[in-house]
């Protein structure tokens, strides 16, 4: 099969990738390690693949590889910044967030593609940003009130 | 007591990080060299046989490494249920068989070098049918007449092969008929259950491989490791001692994975190829070729004398398991035994016939024939009240089961045999049922029924439910741990965490028995090479059962700590304490040794390693204690049920880790929310899935729940480490019969069958007022 290139950014690094033409984003972060990016549906349904692609949440399994093509994609392993967790991780683990921790990469993401825009969001709107992830674990109580946790806390740390 | 410092505690996960970061702990989450992607052939048909199948142009196709069809396999019966040996369930299931019992059963397997090649393979294979006539509806499986779906007759344990009865249950305790001639009110009513599906946001996943000695190793999602591995070792015809099961982390099971499901299919290709081999289901392929929760029609009759007691309770069930036999009398079993005895009723009765049909294959699903049960009996008794005039509260106060009662229906239904006795040893049922009404707002919330709009109306409505905490003479556990020179101790374990947070709770126990932080702990579990046996992560059992061998192993391991630390203080073990990691002298000079010193002293003066290990089990399986109440909005134009809101209050004995307890009841209502209201698995006439998506199988998103209240009612359980029974199956009993019951609170109507659909609250409605206006 032909093969083409692709250039994107992933996790702040640029990479060069040779790529099958109808590639999954999915399966190509997955083949080049990426494994906090993960398969549950590959419909676009369970949200448990969200990445972020300039800095919008997206399902991975509903995008070829080849458009993200000039990208910034981040993924849960690039959220922590040189061991130092994010915010919405520290409040994952405070709040026993995570149980099985298989949806967790993906609502962590959706978290911080909401918070980068609306940093002081009402539960509601918590909910709405989170409600393409599914869980069936937690009943997203924790995951909610984690979120909002670490909403509170970037608000502190950035000051008003 | 002592006071505890890490048990009843707040503490992250020991597991979190990893799983906050996305770090390769998932079953999918290794690359290994050469590995093939397996994929099985469904059958497109309910019941057929296969006549002829032509293998000769998959195997041709380039990039095929193994096709196999129950011509290439030795044909063992056997159950996939990950059940304690021998298995309750019948031997009724093959590796590969030419006889199809249900549309997803498996025709043939491949295995080739990538997942397109291998669904191109499958195409390639050439099968001829011979379509039988099938048992579609479970209420026309026993008549004259109907196909029989084992007439195989190398299957076992099947209690009427030509009726299709895989199981049949008869227990009595009294006399029921002596029972119902006392009471002075009787009600008979019959329900409805459905076919529900687990949805683990990962699907069953297996990938196995033979290691440079040539033992086949099963890296997999499961809940049983070691019963896979004793499963597969038989299926496969190989010792045990030649199969190695490696449970990585679990992207959740709720049951469905107490099952042998992949890892027979995976090992088979793996040996025909000699490559190590991956199957997964995909999420459609999940939804029906895995398993599903037992739909029931249950009629239930109770009678009352006019002060509300109890009398005489009568359930009779017709269950169907699908295809396979997989948990069939043991899930039916608990129907009974962990339902009826919530009443103290002298006389009961529990009869069930569970019936193969051609439809997807149903097995163990968190509440394990308990929401289903107590749907049929929590509906009833709030009937029963409104008859008597009594509100449910009361009701259910005067006859519940209390601490000190002897639930004698447990002794004669056990594990697919007879049982234990169950003695009450801590119940803080009264207290949860208050607390909940309280949060619900329940005396004021009964009588008021307007909504935002007229066409709105509310009601409030409970339930309480239990379950119990292991099977009783069953399930039993090891645990073994080693200290290290630093203070710290390796602690290895069977246990499966599945996600729910064992491995963090059995860190906990091990360090408060030891006395040590929990940093101090590291944890090794569900690897069948490494850690010691555990019958795995069911029945309620891991915090109970294996954390009774938690802390069993604790005990002795602290004996030889002391006794280190007796030496190097020069101080009698007996006037010695100990704590935050180290040893000290209870005079008043306070010497102390640091677990380090200890540990040191141990392996290089003494030259031994402090280390022990222990097996646990018990005779009895406390009940944890539930009450679940619900605020529901029903829309009288359109039938629609809103839940505004569900409380709950659990009674798990103590809580090792309040906030993961608090997380198992939230996920536990939200699946037994979904139960309620949405998720039903649709068949079609012929057996073929109509809804195998997260698109058209709803489960609820973060955007649908309602207000969740979360409350714990902890007591001491004597039985369990440090007091703690169990908690992750009993909060899933209760929404699906407290919505209906705040349903009719509502509006008047009794819905009995599950989901409760909007157009069957529309038809109640409609029905409601064509009577009213016959009157």
């Amino acid at each position: 099969m032909k093969m083409m290139d692709l250039r994107v950014t992933v996790n702040g690094r640029p990479r060069a990738w040779s790529i099958a033409p109808g590639e999954l984003l999915l399966d190509v972060l997955r083949r080049e390690g990426f494994f906090g990016v993960k398969r549950g549906c590959e419909q676009g349904e369970c949200g448990a693949c969200t990445v972020l692609v300039n800095g919008r949440a997206v399902n991975s399994c509903l995008m070829f590889a080849a458009q993200v093509e000039g990208c910034d994609v981040l993924t849960i392993e690039g959220l922590a910044d040189n061991g130092k967790l994010h915010p919405i991780q520290e409040a994952f683990l405070d709040h026993g967030a995570a149980q099985c921790g298989f949806c967790t990469p993906g609502m962590i993401l959706s978290a911080k593609a909401l918070l980068d825009r609306n940093p002081h969001p009402t539960e509601a709107e918590v909910r709405e940003a989170m409600a393409g992830n599914l869980c069936r674990c937690t009943g997203y109580l924790k995951p909610v009130e984690a979120v909002l946790a670490a909403a509170a806390r970037v608000a502190e740390e950035v000051g008003p | 007591m002592r006071e505890r410092h890490v048990v009843g505690h707040n503490v992250r996960k020991v597991d979190g990080v990893a799983l906050v970061t996305g770090g390769p702990v998932f079953t999918d989450d290794v690359r290994i060299p050469g590995m093939l992607y397996g994929k099985i052939l469904p059958s497109p048909h309910a019941h057929a046989i296969v006549k002829h199948i032509h293998t000769a142009k998959a195997r041709a196709l380039a990039g095929v490494h193994a096709v196999l069809t129950y011509r290439d396999v030795p044909r063992v019966p056997h159950t996939t249920a990950g059940q304690a040996w021998p298995e309750p369930s019948p031997y009724d299931t093959y590796l590969l068989d030419s006889k199809m019992r249900f549309v997803g059963d498996r025709v043939a397997a491949v295995a080739a070098e990538s997942r397109a090649i291998a669904e191109e393979a499958l195409r390639l294979i050439d099968v001829e049918y011979d379509v039988l006539p099938a048992v579609i509806d479970m209420e026309q499986a026993m008549a004259p007449g109907a196909p029989v779906i084992h007439d195989e007759p190398d299957s076992t344990k099947i209690h009427d092969r030509s009726r299709n009865i895989a199981g049949y249950i008869l227990r009595e305790i009294g006399n029921v008929e002596e029972g119902f001639r006392e009471a002075d009110y009787i009600v008979e009513r019959e329900y409805r259950t459905h076919r529900q599906q687990h949805t683990p946001l990962e699907p069953h996943i297996t990938i196995c491989w033979l290691d440079p000695n040539g033992r086949l190793v099963i890296r997999s999602s499961t809940q049983v490791p070691y019963h896979c591995r004793r499963q597969v070792a038989m299926i496969l015809q190989m010792p045990v001692s030649r199969v190695h099961v490696i449970k990585p982390r679990i992207g959740g099971g709720f049951g469905g994975k107490q099952e042998m499901l992949l890892e027979d299919i995976c090992g088979a290709l793996t040996l025909a190829s000699r490559r190590p081999v991956k199957m997964e289901y995909t999420r459609e392929e999940e939804f029906y070729m895995a398993r599903s929760r037992h739909p029931q029609i249950l009629r239930m009759k109770m009678g009352v004398k006019r002060d509300g007691a109890v009398v005489a309770s009568q359930l009779t069930v017709l269950a169907t398991t699908g295809a396979y036999g997989s948990h069939a009398n043991t899930v039916q079993g608990n129907t009974g035994s962990k339902v009826l005895p919530l009443y103290r009723a002298p006389h009961m009765r529990f009869e069930c016939h569970v019936v193969y049909t051609n439809m997807p294959v149903a097995g163990a699903f968190r509440g394990y024939g308990c929401p289903q049960g107590f749907f049929a009996q929590e509906s009833l008794v709030d009937e029963i009240a409104e008859q008597l005039g009594m509100d449910p509260v009361e009701f259910h106060l005067q006859n519940a089961i209390r601490l000190g009662d002897t639930d004698k229906l447990s002794a004669q239904l056990g594990e697919g045999r007879e049982g234990l006795p169950r003695l009450v040893r801590s119940c803080g049922l009264p207290q949860c049922v208050e607390k909940a009404a309280a949060a619900i707002g329940w005396a004021e919330k009964r009588r008021v029924h307007n909504g935002p709009r007229p066409h709105l109306k509310r009601g409030v409505g409970m339930a309480c439910t239990m379950q119990g905490s292991g099977i009783a003479g069953v399930d039993w556990a090891s645990a073994f741990l080693k200290m290290n020179e630093d203070g710290s101790f390796f602690l290895q374990v069977g246990a499966s965490d599945v996600g729910g947070g064992a491995d963090t709770v059995l860190s906990q126990i091990a360090a408060e028995a030891l006395g040590v932080t929990l940093d101090k702990i590291v944890i090794a579990s569900g690897d069948t090479d490494t850690t010691p046996f555990d019958v795995g992560a069911y029945a309620s059992s891991t915090t109970i059962i294996s954390g009774g061998a938690v802390k069993k192993a604790a005990e002795k391991v602290l004996a030889q700590v002391l006794a280190v630390a007796a030496q190097l203080l020069e101080t009698p073990v007996e006037k010695l304490g100990w704590g935050n990691n180290e040893v000290f002298t209870l005079c008043e000079c306070r010497k102390a040794v640091n677990m380090t010193e200890i540990a040191m002293h141990a392996m290089y003066k003494e030259k031994f390693q402090i280390m022990d290990g222990a097996s646990h089990f018990n005779t009895d399986s406390p009940p944890p204690f539930c009450a679940t109440f619900a605020e529901v909005e029903v829309d009288t134009e359109t039938g629609q049920v809103r839940v505004l809101h569900l409380a709950t209050a659990v009674d798990p004995g103590v809580a090792v880790n309040p906030m993961q307890a608090e997380g198992q009841v939230e996920g536990a209502v939200t699946q037994g929310l979904g139960y309620a209201l949405t998720e039903e698995l649709l068949l079609d006439g012929a057996g073929r899935p109509l809804n195998p998506n997260f698109l058209d199988y709803k489960i609820f998103s973060a955007m649908d729940m309602p207000k969740l209240t979360t409350i714990l009612v902890e007591t001491d359980e004597p039985l369990g480490p440090f007091g703690a029974k169990s908690i992750s199956e009993v909060p899933i009993n209760g929404p699906a019969p407290a919505i209906a019951n705040a349903i009719y609170n509502a509006v008047g109507v009794r819905i009995r069958k599950l989901p409760i659909r909007p157009e069957d609250v529309l038809h109640a409605l409609g029905a409601q007022a064509e009577a009213c206006a016959t009157i």
